[in-house]
């Protein structure tokens, strides 16, 4: 019974530790690199540039064979 | 074989992808993290107004030499440019939202100043089509072109400069003042400008080409 009282009273400073965390200047993604798998969407980001390098290097390939032909 | 610069603005633009949504920015209020659009939001309007200013160069040297090549070029320079002023606007756009807390001020005199370039240079390309003859068309359109040019400065590089604007580095203020202070978004902002003015020329090299064969085979 004591420690559930305890353990109840403890509860309430428990806002105050959530606050204690915002007062450390403006919020930022600060757990960006710890979580969230944020590697993958930036590895998802790169993997879509470079197909679309890829394209305009294959455009690119093609029109040097058709200046060629002339 | 793929020239050198062509590979080394993709490998720019890449590091920028990946090393500008890791690397440390600072810690600023309002922006917080979106200070990170500094990276593809700012070199987009570099490569614009590279291509605009490529577009002014071989404008003037088509009227010095009458060459109708260089006249393809410098069209072919303003239409890349405008191009490249499509994603600035909207990446512009979005990024005002989330923190100016609006799609488009007109309180802003560079979203005006770039509205009315935008304007300008859509002109130049009607008064084009409205010109049968290549000759007249080059000569006229190299005209306008310079008018063009040096009225988009004034509007997105001067004006803003002179009154009060919400994009930073401008109301008097130094450009990236701010900035300069950071070493670390030093490392990946340049990068990211010479490798998107390169992307810019790769995608006008293309589009030139393609102009140069469909001239040639019309000649026939």
């Amino acid at each position: 019974m004591k420690f559930k009282l305890s353990f109840f009273l403890m509860s309430l400073l428990m806002p105050i530790l959530a606050k204690a965390q915002e007062v450390n200047g403006p919020e930022m993604a600060d757990t960006f690199r710890s979580n969230g798998k944020i590697y993958v969407v930036i590895s998802v980001i790169a993997i879509v540039f470079v197909c679309l390098i890829g394209y305009l290097i294959y455009i690119d390939l093609k029109l040097k064979k058709l200046e060629n032909k002339k | 074989m793929i020239k050198w610069w062509k590979i080394l603005s993709a490998l720019l633009i890449l590091y920028t992808l990946i090393w500008g949504m890791l690397g440390p920015v600072p810690q600023l209020d309002i922006l917080n993290e979106t200070i990170r659009n500094v990276y593809y939001h700012v070199p987009i309007w570099f490569a614009m107004l590279f291509q605009m200013g490529y577009s002014v160069v071989y404008a003037v040297k088509q009227l010095s030499k009458n060459d109708l090549k260089t006249d393809i070029i410098s069209h072919q320079a303003a239409q890349t440019g405008l191009f490249f002023s499509l994603p600035g606007l909207l990446t512009g756009s979005m990024w005002a939202k989330f923190t100016w807390g609006t799609w488009w001020t007109f309180q802003d005199p560079k979203l005006n100043g770039v509205a009315i370039a935008v304007l300008i240079y859509l002109a130049y390309f009607i008064l084009r089509s409205s010109i049968d003859d290549e000759q007249k068309r080059a000569r006229i359109g190299a005209v306008y072109n310079i008018f063009a040019f040096v009225m988009m400065f004034v509007f997105i590089m001067i004006l803003p400069r002179l009154t009060d604007s919400l994009h930073p580095g401008n109301g008097g203020n130094p450009a990236f003042g701010k900035y300069d202070l950071d070493n670390n978004m030093r490392m990946i902002f340049y990068p990211a400008v010479i490798g998107w003015v390169l992307f810019s020329l790769w995608i006008l090299n293309v589009k030139k080409r393609l102009a140069f064969l469909t001239y040639a085979n019309n000649e026939i």
